[in-house]
């Protein structure tokens, strides 16, 4: 249910961009959501139509971009793709991973008017 | 609601007066967080629509922002961890499912800490100050965060709670909303994050919940003494846990025998010497 506060803080960084831009309002949200994150896209589109009521978001589209999970692997010394955490490594089997990619949550662009 | 942590308005709650030992005043006074900005601007701009659309330079075009959603706890969190070197504490940030016993094992904790350490308590919770009153029982300075609806403690409440302990060259133990989804997310400053897996829970725990495990750098493995008791496999928690988070370190402890409490108070002395190391 963290969804909320962070669609909250979305908000809150959508009128600081407009009080500091002047766009009359918002059509367009892009954000990037690392699938290894703790972030539920659903959850976040859902909560964020509700959070966005009366800001300059309210009836906006939110783009959710899905930023791939990258791993690089201690036992086979490469960067390796993978869908969650504690997936074993593609090429070797193994589970000594350490993530550099997916975790992310940006607000990456606005469509605004 | 709450732009960090998602309480709605005025519903997070901290005791208030001195967090001093024994206390038994709970008036739950609702603060106004100096994060906590409510105010709906309303846009009413339908009379401007079609005048707009006309005007070539209102067309819709895109703005780069590139700007993380965290970035506001994130900033608070790194302001308290600034806070908790200069004050040479070491904070610890500690996380579980509901139940998994992390208040039985703070209390067996300070119990063995507090006749030569400093240490103060952070607790957070939904509701009730039950468990701040029982840190307050072993004489341990405690503050209790009622979060409402909100699943985590955030930044900004633990800046606030700081700033009422007072404590200097000590062990802060902050005891997170038990759920092992949301708090993962809240960076407060602490740190380490030491989750808590009982041996009631599954042994997929980590698996299920993979970011929790992931950003922990300890994980207590506690109600070992059940053990007998259950099909349980401690072996195979812990190769589930080191799935997600290879370098996770791993402690089995049980409050109510002792077992492993003497080994979870020395990794907290070590922790210590190295917070204090790189302050």
């Amino acid at each position: 249910m963290h969804e909320v506060a962070l669609c909250n803080s979305l908000v809150e960084m959508i009128r600081e961009q407009q009080r500091q831009r002047g766009f009359q309002r918002v059509r367009r949200v892009i954000v990037e959501v690392g699938v290894l994150g703790h972030v539920d896209p659903h959850a976040l589109d859902f909560a964020f139509d509700v959070e966005a009521k009366d800001s300059p978001a309210e009836g906006a589209e939110l783009e959710i971009r899905e930023i791939e999970g990258r791993a690089w692997c201690m036992d086979c010394s490469k960067l390796e793709t993978i869908a969650r955490r504690g997936d074993a490594c593609p090429e070797c089997g193994g589970f000594t991973l350490i993530v550099e990619q997916g975790d992310e949550l940006r607000l990456k662009e606005l469509e605004v008017i | 609601m709450c732009g960090v942590c998602g309480c709605g308005k005025g519903e997070t709650r901290m005791e208030a007066g001195e967090p001093g030992h024994g206390q038994t005043g709970h008036d739950h006074t609702h603060h106004g967080h100096a994060h906590h900005e409510h105010d709906h601007d309303h846009h009413h701009h339908d009379g401007h629509q079609d005048t707009l659309r006309d005007d070539p330079a209102r067309r819709a075009h895109l703005v780069s922002v590139e700007q993380d959603i965290l970035g506001k706890n994130n900033a608070l969190a790194a302001h308290n961890r600034q806070h908790f070197n200069s004050h040479g504490v070491l904070a610890l940030n500690l996380v579980s499912s509901p139940g998994a016993g992390k208040t039985t094992l703070l209390v067996a904790s300070l119990q063995q800490l507090l006749p030569g350490a400093t240490v103060a308590v952070i607790e957070g919770d939904q509701e009730t100050s039950a468990d701040a009153d029982r840190i307050r029982a072993t004489g341990a300075p405690a503050i209790q965060v009622n979060t409402g609806r909100g699943c985590h403690l955030d930044a900004a409440m633990i800046d606030e709670a700081f700033h009422r302990l007072h404590i200097q060259d000590g062990i802060l133990f902050i005891e997170n909303v038990g759920n092992l989804v949301c708090p993962a997310a809240f960076d407060l400053g602490e740190a380490h994050k030491v989750v808590i897996a009982s041996v009631t829970e599954g042994e997929d725990k980590p698996l299920k919940y993979p970011n929790m495990f992931a950003a922990s750098s300890l994980m207590l493995v506690s109600k070992v003494d059940l053990l007998p008791h259950l099909d349980f496999d401690v072996e195979l928690l812990i190769a589930n846990a080191r799935r997600v988070n290879p370098s996770i370190a791993v402690i089995r402890v049980s409050a109510t025998t002792g077992e492993g409490i003497d080994r979870w108070l020395r990794w907290i002395g070590a922790a210590r010497d190295m917070a204090v190391a790189s302050a």
